[in-house]
């Protein structure tokens, strides 16, 4: 939520990061069989609409040796409004002035270029019955859909294939940089071997929740979540939160209160 | 009422005679235009044929008693089935019939028998054609910002779409239909002291009923398909539910989530469903003319 | 179609409260203000329908006022928004339907009305009538998973080769798209418009094709010269009502016309109407942009009423020709 939507709540909300998600750039080239890499002023281009063919010399200069056909590209987009626009929007903008002069970052922006499709469904949709299109979903989208997804090329230069572990690298890349109430984009974020285009997902918890019995469970439930919960991630293509900022989370959660007493037993 | 250009009628003095080149032309101009209608009446039926093909084809497969008793698999796994859409269709239709029908025959029976002339039924009918017209998503926003805003998505909010979208269709079969009433049907029951109310719903009422049902039928059809105003009213549940208060899936939901997703098991589902949907839609369409040939 | 009966001109035996014999039965009082009270209901739906959308577009329309039809920006990141791309594509989307939609169903009338045998009328017509009864979702399925690669494959590089050289025809196709849209919204709308237009075909007054004939016109002149003239203002009204059906068409269009926020002259170029564009964002919009997609909505109910009233008068003044109204 952004500072001015905290302020509509009416009540003190806080950010808690469950687990960690990456964004990927999948794709529908059936006579291409190596993974295709990907550099930011690529994927920039591309939705842009600057980049118009798979054989342009800005995604060619990645991929020696691999056979791009001279086929337009048909980039996809999210048509509604959604997390998964924002993040990656939140990249472009991180990685192209252009983009965000032009564009700029939000759950739902005007494309210059592309067909937009509803959910990620819709969007791996487009992609698996279009041949020649590109477009933006989720990890576990991409890989329970069988769509073949890109390397990005990271900050430190190197192309990452998106993975559970990689966006946990991206996570603890930018520990350094977390603010106290966690709201953080880690877009582009340092360190090798760390997936670029990675997100927290977070859960909005009422600081205090007035019913006794419910804000206890939920405290527990959040408890949960953030240990044993953490291993239900990755078999869903979700990426565990790494273990410093877990620590962390705990001091938070002991802030909660149900009726005004705190939700969790004292450590 | 004249035409305003003569046909090219070879001028002719005496009969018999022979054809001539103008005769021929015209002979052949009326064939090709005869076969043109002909072939457009062809072409028309061509992407019906189509699409009851392909949606059998491609669903029949995947139509098996587990499909129509299991709700969605999560992504990923396989299998699973449209329980929570077709009880959700089921329980929407029926809401949308019990608030829709109701209000359309009696708003029907008030225009053609009790208010007719009068400025106010003059009114009514204006509203119910004007209604008639309008978009079913702009339906769907009209009842989002009256409902959901306020209560949030509900199986209730998407019943109230689906009556409104019912009900013109119902207001107007039901008064064409009251119409075909011959008077001296009516002036015989009021002849014999009658009360108005008691001819018009005993005598009246009953001898257009089977036109009113056929009317009522073909609307309830006609919702069984909508899709867009659910998308913001209803919005779509993969679990079982049948409380009102809550969000609801329903068939052409599913079929629109399903197509238009990646999963090749998932377009075989929509597929299937899109099979279920459309037979529920031709029987009631079939039964309804059935339904009136036989009783008409 | 208004059908002639007999109490339309028998205005005097039906007095509105008036009874016929004695004092005002109770049953029949609270019948007539119960009936009133029940009909009521559709004035209000209607009426709260229009000010529910105009209060809840009211912050669009001050903010961005008449320009907000002219404006072709859609950009939710600066909140600035625009409703001319929605109605370009709703525009060209639904004249297209009609180009495509309006000659075959004008052949379909004319042989349903004229020249079929008439044993083949009624199964004809019916299946007709059954094209208009599939739902929207599932000719949306279709044009996914048949029309989408139908046209990609074999009517895009036909059009190409062809006609490559118009702006109409430019830029690369995978078959989602304006044409395609307007393809499907053809397929949609052609029923509405053969069954009204073969109604109006059959209100025409027999003497005329009859009088056509005796003079020795054949049965294409006698229908061309003669009929058409006559029933032209009918004619024009199921079109118009078709347009008002392609206009709030949703699903189907949604489902193939690429839902790009785009203005191009090239119908192999995505695009979206005002109904799509609500179908995609309305569920997940708050604030400013959900007053503008109301507002859009609320465009899209004038257009269709403009439409939906004129078709109307013409349909209805057709059905009212002097020696017209032979039953179907």
């Amino acid at each position: 939520m952004s500072d001015e939507e905290l302020g509509k709540a009416g009540a003190p909300i806080l950010h808690i990061p469950t687990t960690l998600g990456a964004v990927v750039i999948a794709y529908n080239l059936p006579s291409v069989k190596e993974p295709l890499k990907l550099t930011p002023d690529a994927i920039a281009g591309i939705y842009l609409g600057d980049i118009k063919t798979w054989n342009d010399a800005k995604i060619a200069e990645s991929n020696p040796g691999v056979t791009l056909p001279a086929d337009p590209i048909s980039v996809a987009f999210r048509a509604d409004g959604s997390g998964t626009t924002g993040v990656f929007t939140n990249y472009l903008s991180a990685i192209s002035p252009t983009w965000k002069e032009k564009v700029g970052a939000g759950k739902s922006v005007a494309f210059p270029a592309g067909s937009g499709a509803k959910g990620n469904e819709g969007v791996s949709g487009v992609i698996k019955t279009t041949p020649g299109a590109l477009g933006y979903v989720e990890l576990a989208y991409a890989k329970q859909n069988g769509i073949a997804f890109a390397q990005v090329k990271n900050a430190n230069g190197d192309f990452v294939t998106p993975s559970t572990e990689s966006v946990t690298a991206a996570a603890a890349g930018s520990l350094a940089s977390m603010p106290a109430d966690y709201r953080t984009s880690i877009v582009n974020a340092p360190g090798a071997g760390a997936y670029p285009i990675s997100s927290f997902t977070y859960l909005l918890l009422y600081q205090n929740v007035d019913d006794a019995a419910k804000g206890k469970a939920i405290a527990q439930y959040v408890w949960w979540a953030l240990h044993d919960g953490q291993k239900l991630c990755a078999p869903l293509d979700y990426a565990p939160l790494p273990a410093e900022l877990v620590t962390k989370l705990e001091a938070t959660l002991r802030t909660l209160t149900a009726a005004g007493q705190p939700a969790l037993p004292k450590a | 009422m004249s035409a305003p250009e003569a046909p090219p009628v070879a001028p002719s003095s005496a009969l018999p005679r022979q054809a001539t080149g103008v005769d021929r032309r015209r002979a052949f101009v009326d064939k090709l235009a005869r076969g043109a209608c002909v072939a457009a009446t062809v072409l028309a039926i061509v992407p019906l044929v189509a699409v009851l093909i392909y949606v059998a084809a491609k669903g029949i497969g995947s139509l098996s008693l587990d499909f129509l008793t299991n709700t969605p698999a999560p992504m990923g796994e396989v299998g699973g089935g449209i329980k929570n859409a077709i009880i959700g269709t089921l329980l929407l239709v029926g809401i949308a019939s019990l608030i829709g029908i109701p209000i359309g025959v009696i708003t029907g029976i008030y225009l053609a028998e009790l208010g007719r002339y009068s400025k106010f039924a003059q009114a009514v009918r204006f509203s119910a054609d004007i209604l008639g017209g309008v978009p079913s998503i702009v339906i769907g926003v009209f009842v989002y910002t009256a409902i959901v805003l306020h209560w949030g998505y509900s199986a209730m909010a998407g019943s109230v779409s689906l009556a409104i979208i019912m009900l013109p269709t119902v207001i107007r079969t039901t008064e064409e239909m009251l119409k075909l009433v011959p008077d001296a049907l009516r002036e015989a029951a009021l002849a014999l002291g009658v009360p108005r109310w008691k001819a018009i719903s005993s005598i009246v009422v009953r001898t257009a009923l089977p036109g009113i049902a056929t009317g009522v039928m073909l609307a309830v059809a006609r919702i069984a398909g909508e899709t867009a105003p659910l998308l913001f009213t209803a919005f779509g549940n993969d679990a079982v539910s049948t409380s009102l208060t809550k969000p609801i899936g329903s068939l052409p939901q599913m079929i629109f989530t399903h197509s238009t997703s990646a999963d090749a098991e998932w377009h075989r589902q929509a597929a299937a469903g899109a099979l279920v949907l459309v037979i529920l839609i031709l029987v009631l369409n079939i039964g309804a003319r059935v339904f009136i040939r036989r009783r008409g | 179609m208004k059908r002639p009966s007999a109490h339309d001109t028998e205005v005097a035996i039906r007095p509105a409260r008036r009874p016929l014999f004695g004092d005002v039965n109770l049953g029949d009082r609270l019948a007539q203000s119960g009936g009133a009270l029940i009909a009521g209901i559709v004035v209000v739906i209607l009426a709260a329908l229009v000010l529910q959308m105009i209060q809840a577009s009211t912050p669009a329309f001050s903010k961005f006022g008449l320009g907000f039809l002219f404006s072709s920006k859609w950009d939710p990141v600066k909140d600035d928004y625009g409703a001319l791309p929605f109605l370009y594509g709703t525009v060209v989307s639904s004249i297209g339907a009609l180009i495509i939609a309006v000659p075959v169903a004008f052949g379909v009338a004319i042989f349903l009305s004229e020249l079929a045998p008439s044993w083949l009328r009624g199964p004809v017509g019916f299946t007709i009538e059954l094209l208009a009864a599939i739902p929207s979702v599932v000719y949306g399925l279709w044009g996914i998973f048949v029309l989408k690669p139908f046209m990609a494959e074999y009517v895009g590089p036909v059009l190409k080769s062809t006609l490559g050289w118009l702006p109409l025809f430019q830029g690369p196709y995978d078959g989602l798209g304006m044409l395609t849209g307007a393809l499907i919204l053809s397929i949609m709308i052609l029923p509405t418009i053969a069954s009204i237009s073969r109604d109006v075909l059959r209100a025409a007054p027999p003497t005329l094709r009859e009088g056509a004939l005796a003079l020795g016109a054949t049965r294409w002149e006698a229908i061309r010269y003669a009929v058409l003239p006559n029933v032209r203002s009918g004619l024009v009204g199921a079109v118009l009502l078709g347009l008002g059906r392609a206009l709030g068409e949703t699903m189907a269009i949604t489902m193939v016309i690429g839902n790009k926020v785009d203005i191009s002259a090239s119908l192999f170029e995505k695009s979206s109407t005002m109904a799509s564009q609500i179908a995609n964002q309305y569920s997940e919009a708050s604030d400013m942009q959900l007053a503008a997609l109301t507002e859009i909505a609320l465009v899209l109910f004038a257009v269709t009423l403009l439409f939906n009233v004129g078709a109307r008068i013409l349909v209805w003044r057709t059905g009212r020709m002097p020696g017209g109204g032979r039953s179907a």
